[in-house]
């Protein structure tokens, strides 16, 4: 994509060279990768995780729903230090842990196996109610793209999540329009309707971006990210 | 059966800090009212797939879900959430369905799930159980409490008339001459007088997968026909039959729920008539490859 008018994003050197180095492609802009910068602002200035003990009693809950094309969550696990970084250098190996979808019995730090749509918002209702359950502490943070929330199984969760009031529940829709039929009235309505409360932020401003996700809430929230569009 | 899940589960609730139920407006939904466990009973309206979800979910927090439907709602419905949610994820849960086969017979179509153990079966890591008897479906549901494992518990409205041990294995009830006849859960009801007269082995499991190989070895010692009385899908349990024979020559007869639809409605005992899987029908074909 063009480049000219999009504003300098904070993202550290050593991540985009990981991402260069998953993908092999120089001319690869990061701007094409549409979750780069929610997952990093998550993962760098968020989520209570230790890379040391990913398993951590406790910790943040990070659900990556939108599975498909997640180089940039690989690129950012490795650089936040969840796995070694010579990882990246064999994508969906015979004997890689890192596929075209990501597995969470292969790759520390991976809540959930993904890549179907519409499977990681429901988990994440079920693991908010869960941890409400057991009292463990710890908010569950997923991200799903615009498109996937097409799927039916997605307005299942929502509903649940706005009637259960589930405060530790926190989504970030990805949105590059990238949905084929759209979202009359905006994405957010969809939530808002539904009890919860919402944010929007741009992918490349990092500090609105933090502001929206860190946002107190009574119940479920959701940020809505605007990213470049698919394609452009 | 119905009824004993609902006092199993009650007492579960209670015994078990980790056990949770999860139902989608079917089901026990009052279970625990006005008690501590009441909290763990979660009702998600009439979501099937957020059903599924959820019960993963909660077994990401470290619950030990029930998840609790009729069978088509609960397993052919979410099946990829069966598949990518509690297998993909190597979750645990126990999802315990009643509507067996052509139990709801008078519902028709849509309330009838033949097929549920083949597709269970079809996914990695599963133990599917059809228990013949409350006492069994019981005993089953306090063991899956336990475990952490992936468990499907079918439930069959009309139970054997004696409970027998429900522990996994392959049972022998009566010798017999070159055929053996396996009844597999509330088939052997149909079963015990197909075969009142007949020389022939019978044995009785209610779990059919993983079907107990061992067991099976042992029954076929000396003897060259299985007939296989099942009360599911014909033919579901023939993966685990096959592979507990290992190569051995032996004359395999089928006799559960034909694949066809049975347009009509009707009681449970005219499918099983219509099926050939009533004490008349099971007779012929124990008969036919003798």
């Amino acid at each position: 994509m063009t480049s000219t008018t999009a504003p300098p994003r904070p993202l550290p050197p050593a991540l985009l060279h990981n991402l260069r180095r998953l993908t092999g492609d120089e001319k690869h802009d990061a701007a094409a990768h549409s979750t780069l910068d929610v997952l990093w602002v998550l993962h760098d200035r968020v989520l209570r995780l230790r890379p040391d003990d990913p398993a951590m009693p406790g910790r943040d809950r990070f659900l990556l729903s939108k599975g498909h094309g997640p180089a940039s969550y690989y690129a950012v696990l490795a650089t936040a230090g969840f796995f070694p970084e010579h990882w990246l250098d064999d994508l969906a190996g015979p004997t890689a842990p890192l596929g075209h979808h990501p597995d969470r019995l292969l790759v520390p730090g991976v809540e959930i196996s993904s890549g179907s749509l519409g499977h990681g918002l429901p988990l994440a209702v079920g693991l908010a109610r869960g941890l409400d359950l057991t009292g463990e502490a710890g908010d569950v943070h997923v991200l799903v793209g615009d498109a996937e929330l097409d799927e039916g199984s997605n307005h299942e969760a929502i509903a649940l999540a706005g009637r259960w009031g589930l405060r530790r529940l926190r989504c970030v829709v990805v949105d590059n329009a990238s949905a084929t039929l759209g979202w009359p009235g905006g994405i957010a309505r969809r939530f808002e309707v539904e009890g919860w409360s919402s944010a929007h932020a741009d992918a490349a401003d990092h500090d609105a971006l933090h502001a929206a996700l860190t946002r107190p809430a009574d119940g479920p929230h959701v940020t809505v990210v605007r990213a470049a569009r698919k394609g452009a | 059966m119905r009824a004993r899940f609902r006092t199993t589960m009650e007492q579960l609730l209670h015994q078990e800090p980790r056990t949770a139920l999860v139902l989608a407006d079917i089901g026990p939904l009052d279970l625990g009212r006005g008690t501590p466990v009441a909290r763990r009973v979660v009702n998600v309206g009439i979501r099937e797939q957020a059903l599924v979800g959820v019960a993963a979910g909660l077994a990401l927090a470290g619950l030990r879900p029930f998840v609790h439907s009729y069978a088509p709602f609960l397993v052919e419905r979410p099946y990829e959430q069966l598949k990518l949610d509690l297998s993909h994820q190597d979750l645990g849960a126990v999802l315990v369905s009643i509507g067996a086969s052509h139990d709801a017979a008078s519902e028709g179509r849509t309330h009838q799930c033949p097929a549920d153990v083949a597709l269970v079966g079809a996914l990695p890591g599963w133990r599917v159980h059809t228990p013949g008897h409350p006492d069994e479906a019981e005993s089953l549901l306090r063991a899956a409490a336990a475990g952490d494992d992936r468990q499907y518990v079918r439930l069959a409205a009309r139970p054997n008339p004696d409970p027998l041990p429900a522990d996994g294995r392959l049972h022998v009830l009566r010798d017999g001459g070159g055929t053996a006849v396996l009844a597999i859960g509330p088939a052997l009801a149909q079963t015990l007088p197909a075969v009142a007269d007949l020389d022939v082995a019978l044995a009785y499991t209610s779990t059919p997968w993983p079907l107990d190989a061992d067991g099976l070895a042992d029954l076929l010692r000396g003897r060259d026909r299985l007939v296989v009385v099942e009360p599911y899908l014909e033919a579901s349990t023939a993966p685990q039959v096959v592979a507990a024979l290992a190569g051995r020559a032996v004359g395999l007869t089928f006799a559960g729920v034909g694949r066809r639809e049975v347009r009509r409605y009707g009681t449970p005992e005219d499918h099983d008539r219509w099926h050939g899987i009533d004490a008349a029908g099971i007779r012929r074909r124990v008969l036919a490859v003798g």
